[in-house]
Order: structure tokens, then C-alpha cells, then sequence
């Protein structure tokens, strides 16, 4: 167990959530090797560069082919004429450059641990479900329950996105260009969302913990969510992101509406199952 | 979960049947037990197209009750004799199937009164009545239906559609979607999702003296649109009132005669994507569906909570 106080990601505000509750924080020590073994993830050359093309594949068919290509030790696999199919890329849990040229249909991307994934198109909804690392770029829109559940990593559209983004994200950064929809942040609990455009209705209702920062104009905030004071580190924290999500929108850091929880329907964590029975 | 799609030409006809049967076959898997189309063809100039069955499709999955199929040829006559006793002029007919056929007919008086007459007869249900809607439903996935229904080369402007995994009541034709908003030519529904109000609404348009033939909630979609149509109010204004009155989670898709519209429902829990461009809009409930008919790479959309759209053909 570690603290999350006085380190690196502290100073730059990635950690400034008040936790006053129990929580388990468990950082793994690197000289443990056997906590970095995952099945079915595979040592890749990210100069070993490769094409699949997906036009007359089944999506079973297109993830066997990406983990066959992984296990040869290519790093950098290009999907042609993804033709929006369902569950392409889902499940990778090494470092891969993974280039999708063309758009997904639903759960793209979903439960990964390291890729780095450039869409060009567009994707259906919960791309990303899951995701614990790594990078995904979406150029174009995203459908409804973008991110939703990750725990880490970077997340990005360009466009706008749907409703319910980042529901029961757990970490990371999801990052929008455009729009987004109702229930953006719906029972968040940690990690942080940008949204460049207008936001719909219900943005953060029952947020736990987290952040999220809005461009545009809200519809209206969802129960305990309530508005927070932008601060320096808050806008330092924002240029240094948008800058990695290749955003180059201009944006007027200091107008953008910071949104975090209340902390009235926060006590779940502070009761014990015993308190919780009795509270029920 | 069932899957819905809609294609719409701007000023032009195409092929929309085959269209509208590779976007329904790409969505099976999110409805196997039945296809509708609501296509909206060249029409017969002044003359209404008839569409009707007198039993149901009884092979193996149907929940529908056996009948002896002698029943039909019997019921067939029984609504030719009622046709006629109304003063239409049947100048067409074709039977698709034992127990679904298409007439060309002429009539100058109440629509109303026409379909009462045709429904008059025992098991027998308009599916459309229109100058130019024609609406196909039967079990089986869209292949099998536009094969059977000769669908795949159907000329129109515009179509909607559906393929429907039952939940909510048995698998029929009866209970299969589209829906006609009875009494009105030309006016179809397809949905996505379940309205938890159905009963109270149901009842309360059934008390103004509206119709239902099936229990599925999604035809209370259909006939509300009816009812507030039949008020005078234009399609659009009676969508928006629709998210208003109809509690649930829903996405439905509307056509008429030459207009084609979408409503989602304000928490946005069902899905549809978007393409849209000065030639054509075509939407589905999953991206694929579009993709079916249009490979190329496109920019689509997922329209937002309480959203209401209508294009004209």
C-alpha cells in the first residue's frame, strides 16, 4: 500500500479528489514481476508493421487474427474497412499501436490495458468499456456510454459524443471536442472528464468523486453534482491534456465550468456491511 | 432488444425495398422472431393499396393458434363481399400467401368506415391501407420475408422497418411491427423499446373511440400519432407531444406519405445512429445497418435525449 500524497502526479493536480473515506489503493513494486503477468499478453516491435483487412471477417475472426499477429511480435497492426462492426480490437493488454482505418460499431476498444488506438471514423457505443491503459483516439463522433467504467488511461473524441459518458468510470481521462449528452459522469467515481461543447441534462448525477470540466453550456447538473472554482492547477492540468489529445481547439480555460461531487449521497464507502444492512 | 432502420430519398426513387432488406438482415441479430417493412412506393394514382391478412403464419416459433387453412379462401370472400357492399372497386388483387394478400382498389368515402367493413370479417387485419404505403410483415428474418413478399425490388422514396425479438406479446404477425395509424392512409410506426404507460394510454384512446388490434405497446405509438393527427395536429408537433405523454424508454421512427421522422425519448436508452445528406438520410439502430447500404466511409451521428427530427422525401 501507498500513499497518493507527495508524489509526481500529486503536484500536477491528478490526485486532488478529498478521500475521505476508505478506499484500497494498491500500487504494484516493479521488482514483482509476477504482478505484471497477464495471460495472452504478448512481448511486441512497434516497428513491425502490418494490415488486416476486415471487409469479409467476422469480428471473432478479426481479434483472433490481431492476437496471432501480436504473438509474431507485431506492434503496429492497421484494421481496413472495419465496415462498423461490433467488438473489433476488445481484450488487448500489452503496448500495440493499433490504427483503425474507418469506424466500429459497439464495445470497440473494450477491456485494454496498453494499446494505443487512432479510429479515423467514428464509433458506436461503450467504446472503451473497461479500460485500464493506454490511449484511444477517436477522430470523428462517438455513440452513447462512451468510456464507460474505465479505470485509467486516456480516452478522446474529437467529435461529440452520446449520452451517459464516463457512467461508472472508476480513472483516467475522457476528453471530448463536441457535445455531449445526458447523464455525462452518471455515477462517476474517480478520474476526470473535458468537455469542449454543450453537455445535456443530468451532467454528473450521483457523482461520487471525480472532476469534470465543461467549454460550453450545461443543461442542467443531476443530483449532487455542484459547481467548484476553476483553479490555476485546474488550467495548468487542462492545457498540458489537450495538448496530448491533439486538440486544437481554442479554449478559454479559465471560462470552463468545473463540476464535482457534492458529497451528500457520498457515505457508502464509510460504512461498514454491518452499518449498511442496518441503514437499508 | 429489436432493431429498427428507416432510408429516405430527397427527390428521387430508388430501390428502397432492397435497401430497406439488407439494413433489416444486417440488424437480425437484434431481432430474430420477425420482420416488418413500411415501403412507400410509386403508388396507384388516385386509386388505395390494400394490404390485409385473414390468419396468421402458423410455422414452427409462431405463438399464433393453428387454423385449417381452408378458412382463408372462405374469409377472402368474405371481405371481397364487404368491399364491395361499401362501394369500393377492387381493380387488382394478388394473393401473396395463403393468408396475405394486396388489392388495388378505388373508394370515395370514409376510410374509417372502409376498414371497420374489411375487419368486420374474422381474423382479418388491414396491415396498410394507402396511396402509397405498402407495409409487409411476417415471421422470419428480412430475407425470408422480402423473399416471400417479392420486397427486393420494390421502387420508392422512402421506407421504415423493423425486426423484432418479442417481449412484450407473442410472436405473430399480429404483434409484429410496423404499425398503421389506423385510419389515416399512408402513416406508419416502427419502435425500440417499452412504454410503461401503455394500459393508461391505451384505455383512455380506446374511450375516444380509437382502435387496437395487438397488446404491444408499441402500437399505442402508432395509435396516439393517429389520435392527435386525427386532431388536426401536424406529425411533428404530435411526435414532440409524444415524448411528453408516453412514459419509457423508447426510440420510434414515423413515416408518411412523404415525410420521415424520429423521436428519442428523453433518457436517450435506446439507440440510433445518423447519416444524413442533401440526398438521402438513412438511420438504423446500429451503425452497420447504413453501412450495409452505403460501404463508403460516412459521417454519422447518434441524435441526443428528446431529440425529434422529420425529412421530407
Amino acid at each position: 500500500m501507498a500513499s497518493i500524497k507527495g508524489n509526481k502526479s500529486s503536484e500536477m493536480g491528478l490526485h486532488e479528489e478529498v478521500l475521505t473515506g476508505r478506499t484500497q489503493q494498491v500500487f504494484f513494486n516493479p521488482e514483482e514481476s509476477e504482478n505484471f503477468f497477464y495471460h495472452d499478453a504478448y512481448d511486441v516491435d512497434f516497428n513491425k508493421r502490418t494490415e488486416i483487412d476486415a471487409s469479409n471477417i467476422e469480428c471473432l475472426d478479426i481479434n483472433r487474427k490481431i492476437r496471432e499477429l501480436m504473438a509474431e511480435g507485431y506492434g503496429t497492426i492497421v484494421i481496413k474497412n472495419p465496415g462498423s462492426k461490433h467488438s473489433i480490437g476488445v481484450g488487448i493488454l500489452n503496448k500495440l499501436n493499433l490504427i483503425i482505418e474507418g469506424s466500429l460499431g459497439y464495445f470497440g476498444i473494450g477491456s485494454t490495458d496498453g494499446p494505443n488506438v487512432r479510429i479515423s471514423g467514428r464509433v458506436g457505443w461503450s467504446c472503451a468499456e473497461n479500460m485500464m491503459a493506454g490511449k484511444v483516439v477517436v477522430e470523428k463522433n462517438a455513440g452513447s456510454c462512451f468510456g464507460a467504467a474505465i479505470r485509467g488511461g486516456d480516452l478522446i473524441c474529437k467529435g461529440s459524443v452520446g449520452a451517459r459518458s464516463g457512467i461508472d468510470m472508476k480513472g483516467g481521462t475522457i476528453i471530448v471536442g463536441g457535445d455531449a449528452g445526458a447523464f455525462t459522469g452518471f455515477m462517476m467515481q474517480r478520474g476526470r472528464i473535458v468537455i469542449l461543447g454543450d453537455v445535456g441534462p443530468n451532467l454528473g448525477d450521483s457523482l461520487y468523486d471525480g472532476t469534470i470540466f465543461v467549454g460550453g453550456n450545461i443543461k442542467s447538473l443531476g443530483a449532487d453534482a455542484v459547481e467548484s472554482e476553476m483553479t490555476e492547477l485546474d488550467v495548468s492540468w487542462l492545457k498540458r491534456k489537450l495538448k496530448v489529445a491533439e486538440i486544437d481547439k481554442k479554449v478559454d480555460f479559465k471560462k470552463m465550468t468545473k463540476i464535482v461531487s457534492g458529497k451528500k449521497l457520498w457515505n457508502y464507502d464509510n460504512l461498514e456491511p454491518s452499518e449498511r444492512k442496518g441503514a437499508i | 432488444m429489436c432493431g429498427i432502420a428507416g432510408i429516405i430519398h430527397r427527390g428521387k426513387s430508388n430501390n428502397v425495398g432492397g435497401e430497406m432488406q439488407k439494413m433489416l438482415q444486417s440488424l437480425k441479430h437484434r431481432g430474430p422472431d420477425s420482420t416488418g417493412y413500411a415501403l412507400y412506393g410509386e403508388g396507384e394514382s388516385n386509386n388505395y393499396i390494400l394490404r390485409f391478412k385473414v390468419g396468421e403464419n402458423v410455422k414452427e416459433g409462431t405463438t399464433a393458434v393453428k387454423e385449417d387453412p381452408a378458412v382463408y379462401a372462405t374469409r377472402r370472400k368474405e371481405v371481397d363481399k364487404n368491399i364491395s357492399e361499401i362501394g369500393a372497386t377492387i381493380h387488382a388483387d394478388e394473393k401473396i400467401t395463403d393468408y396475405s394478400f394486396r388489392y388495388v382498389i378505388s373508394y370515395d368515402g370514409d376510410l374509417l368506415d372502409l376498414a371497420k367493413k374489411i375487419e368486420s370479417v374474422e381474423e382479418t387485419e388491414i396491415q396498410s391501407l394507402g396511396k402509397s404505403l405498402e407495409l409487409i410483415k411476417d415471421i422470419g428474418d428480412a430475407s425470408v420475408v422480402a423473399d416471400q413478399y417479392s420486397l427486393n425490388k420494390f421502387p420508392g422514396t422512402h421506407g421504415i422497418g423493423h425486426t423484432r425479438m418479442a417481449t412484450e406479446s407473442g410472436v405473430d404477425i399480429r404483434s409484429a411491427h410496423p404499425y398503421w395509424a389506423y385510419p389515416f392512409s399512408d402513416v406508419s410506426v416502427v419502435h425500440n423499446g417499452q412504454l410503461t404507460n401503455y394500459w393508461n394510454n391505451r384505455r383512455a384512446l380506446e374511450a375516444k373511440g380509437m382502435r387496437f388490434l395487438s397488446s404491444c405497446d408499441s402500437e399505442l405509438i402508432a395509435v396516439y400519432l393517429a389520435d392527435k393527427i386525427r386532431e388536426g395536429m401536424e406529425l411533428e408537433e404530435a411526435m414532440r407531444g409524444s415524448l411528453e405523454h408516453l412514459d419509457g424508454v423508447f426510440t420510434y421512427l414515423v413515416a408518411t406519405k412523404d415525410k420521415l421522422g424520429m423521436a428519442k425519448d428523453t433518457m436517450a436508452a435506446k439507440p440510433m445512429v445518423l447519416y444524413e445528406s442533401d440526398d438521402l438520410v438513412a438511420l438504423a439502430s446500429e451503425e452497420v445497418a447504413i453501412r450495409s447500404v452505403m460501404p463508403t466511409e460516412i459521417d454519422t451521428y447518434d441524435p441526443y435525449e428528446g431529440e425529434v427530427k422529420v425529412w421530407q422525401a
